[in-house]
């Protein structure tokens, strides 16, 4: 199954790099794996999804810890949270098929962000499946080009991840 | 007070309390070793880089220290890393610093660059590189702390030149803070409780000691915990000397060439205590029938090593001193008679196939040498083994009565640690005898270090156990490769003259008879000596769980009888 771990890290060079090092050498599966400014300045958060078919979440969670920039880990699967990913999708579509496409493309509340001639960019927000799902409706109309950011999520009310806490 | 770079490394490692450091010098490490002669910090010029993280490592080892390699950057970087890898399996605390090229250089590709931090990432418990010289105290003072802390390992620090040689005030942090080095929390009650549960339960229980034992200090507290419980210990090659091997709960070494009563013993428990131990594979055999009717507790500082190779009933992430410190005051008296008697009918028939009882028929075997070595020493040598079919006799043969008196590479199984890493222990231990115990084909791969023990005037004491082959390999090419000696037999040079070379007296022993009387004049020579033993060549390493095979479907020792004519 698919795991959401949130850690805080040291804001400092190659801590990137120590997280990559260790999934690959301990053939961990990631999935997504997201970081960037968080509410505190010396801190960076990081969002990682891992699949535990092989390792469980919590010896992911454990290796995560050993690594001296890394402050906090939690694993907020089952955990109530507002999650998101965004996507931008160039995706083949000829003059007359545009409205069509921004109908289909507005019940998913994304939009068409930029046109060319053949194709136009459509971008989204949602969680993973919201997501999944306006990509695969696409998918048949053929899409060019794609970037997704990973998933990135906040604890819903106001208790503030632990990964939060120390900051 | 204003330091140049340089000065702080040598400031910071007085404060560190660091009276020994091994290194070689450099380019970028010249403003170092320029500042060194006025720290009174004595400094070992090795041969090769990888002696110099052998002997930190060894000298860690011995003593509980921090040890401390220092090497240019470049090639002098990365010949560190195989000590460095050896130091990291086995959880050994120690502190490599490397010259870099300047800061401005970075990247260029410059004469004797190399990306230290990123080669050393997966094999260093932490890694640093410094690029303004007011980082360099936190820095060196994080590496210590980091090293020794929790589940020790090794850190790097890599230091540009420039940083060296700028200066700056010195800011030493007496207390670091570093929110990603968190100490795991006391044991939980609950459990403490559940495992005392398991123990007052328990009709067949099996304590496996690690080198957590070792380095957690719980020598005395897992001999009252056994004692109390009633319970025998078996060990690691690492957690040898945690529980004396005289005692009458001592079973010696379990694993892959533990021997047969031990490794039964552990298949037919009803309840495994794993005490600062990471079920290595070494240790287990096949994951899938390892002790099926066992259930297991782990007390383990690491919690990325539970549950990581064999689920267990109770986890305790916690220091394995505190923990049973704790839990002795839950665990009934207990005696398990039927059970020591059962483990002991298959002791008395192990031994009826030792080596040890069988005629002198003239021939040396390694087992001699060992036992020999033993009986010579009464049991109190530091003994650094190199890495094979002499490491396994060591641990079989040589019964380590105290902590910290076997140093061996486990983990990594890094030939050609023995000699350097000796050294290392020689100087952590001035008031203890200190033997290396290596093949032939080990102690060739670093026996240049000979130069930096007779440089050094040490005394420590080498046995090469040569017999003409990598034998570990070959025992496997035996075993398991139809008997194809591919690049397994050696030619060695004749051992006592190449030590006679660097001028340590040296001699050659090919008969048993001769193997005592040996050992005593190496043994009161003042200063470093050699004994070359040329044992029987084809023998093997017996009992032996081949690789992927349960504990106890193990390739006995041939009885008696069946010895080869």
């Amino acid at each position: 199954m698919k795991h959401t771990l949130v850690a805080r890290v040291q804001d400092e060079p190659g801590v990137l790099n120590r997280v990559a090092s260790l999934f690959r050498r301990r053939a961990f599966n990631i999935d997504s794996l997201t970081v960037g400014q968080s509410e505190s300045e010396h801190w960076s958060r990081l969002t990682l999804v891992v699949d535990t078919a092989r390792v469980p979440a919590r010896l992911v969670e454990a290796n995560l810890r050993k690594l001296v920039p890394v402050a906090e880990v939690q694993d907020v699967t089952h955990l109530p949270t507002v999650e998101r990913d965004l996507a931008l999708v160039r995706v083949a579509c000829a003059a007359e098929e545009r409205s069509e496409l921004a109908d289909l493309v507005a019940i998913f509340r994304g939009r068409i962000v930029d046109v060319a001639a053949d194709s136009v960019i459509v971008e989204v927000t949602g969680d993973l499946e919201k997501v999944d799902g306006l990509v695969e409706l696409l998918r048949p109309r053929g899409i060019r080009e794609m970037v997704r950011t990973g998933k990135v999520c906040l604890l819903r009310g106001a208790a503030a991840a632990p990964a939060a806490a120390g900051a | 007070m204003i330091l140049s770079g340089a000065q702080i490394v040598w400031e910071c490692l007085v404060r560190e309390g660091v009276e020994v450091v091994f290194g070689y010098p450099g380019g970028c490490i010249l403003p170092v070793y320029d500042a060194m002669l006025d720290y009174p910090v004595r400094h070992v010029l090795v041969r090769h880089e990888q002696g110099a993280a052998h002997m930190a490592d060894g000298y860690a080892r011995a003593s509980g220290r921090v040890g401390v390699a220092i090497a240019t950057s470049g090639p002098g970087a990365t010949n560190l890393t195989t000590g460095i890898a050896t130091a990291m399996l086995d959880s050994v605390p120690t502190v490599f610093i490397t010259g870099q090229v300047p800061s401005a250089l970075l990247g260029s590709d410059a004469f004797q660059e190399t990306d230290v931090t990123g080669i050393t990432l997966p094999i260093t418990k932490h890694n640093a590189l410094v690029t303004r010289v007011e980082d360099l105290a936190r820095t060196l003072r994080e590496a210590f702390v980091i090293a020794r802390s929790g589940r020790p390992g090794p850190v790097l620090v890599d230091v540009c030149k420039d940083v060296q040689q700028a200066r700056t005030h010195l800011d030493w942090p007496p207390e670091v803070r570093l929110p990603g080095l968190q100490m795991p929390p006391p044991p939980r009650p609950a459990d403490l409780e559940r495992a005392a549960e398991l123990v007052a339960q328990a009709r067949q229980p099996v304590i496996l000691a690690g080198r957590g034992v070792i380095e957690s200090g719980a020598g005395e507290l897992l001999r009252s915990f056994a004692e109390r419980t009633g319970t025998p210990v078996a060990a690691t090659l690492l957690g040898l000397g945690g529980f004396p091997a005289s005692h009458p709960l001592a079973l010696g070494m379990l694993g892959m060439h533990g021997e047969a009563y031990v490794n039964r013993a552990v298949q037919r428990a009803d309840l495994l205590l794993a005490f600062g131990m990471r079920f290595d594979d070494r240790v287990t055999g096949n994951l899938r029938n390892f002790a099926p009717q066992a259930r297991k507790v782990h007390v383990e500082l690491d919690a990325s090593e539970v549950g990581k190779n064999v689920p267990v009933d109770v986890a305790i992430v916690a220091d394995l001193r505190a923990t049973l410190a704790a839990v002795l005051a839950l665990v009934p008296e207990q005696r398990h008679e039927e059970w020591l008697a059962e483990i002991d009918t298959g002791r008395h028939e192990t031994r009826g196939r030792d080596i040890l009882h069988q005629p002198d028929d003239g021939r040396l075997h390694a087992a001699h040498v060992i036992r020999g070595l033993w009986e010579a020493t009464r049991g109190e040598a530091v003994v650094v083994t190199d890495v094979g079919q002499h490491q396994m006799w060591e641990a079989q043969y040589y019964a380590h009565e105290r902590p910290r008196t076997l140093i061996t590479s486990g983990g990594l199984g890094t030939m050609g640690f023995a000699l350097p890493a000796a050294i290392g222990a020689r100087l952590a231990r001035p008031e203890a005898e200190v033997w290396v115990v290596a093949g032939d084909g080990g102690f060739q791969m670093t026996q240049a270090e000979l130069a930096t023990l007779q440089q050094e005037r040490l005394d420590v004491k080498i046995a090469v156990v040569n017999n003409g082959y990598l034998g570990m390999v070959r025992q496997w090419q035996e075993f398991f490769y139809d008997k194809r000696y591919a690049a397994t037999p050696l030619l060695s040079p004749d051992f006592a003259l190449l030590a006679g070379a660097y001028g340590i007296p040296a001699e050659t022993v090919s008969a048993r008879g001769d193997v005592a009387a040996a050992l005593e004049r190496a043994r009161r020579r003042p200063g470093p000596a050699l004994v070359e033993f040329r044992v029987e060549q084809e023998q093997a390493v017996y009992p032996m769980v081949p690789a992927g095979a349960a504990l106890d479907a193990m390739i006995r020792r041939p009885a008696a009888q069946e010895v080869r004519a």
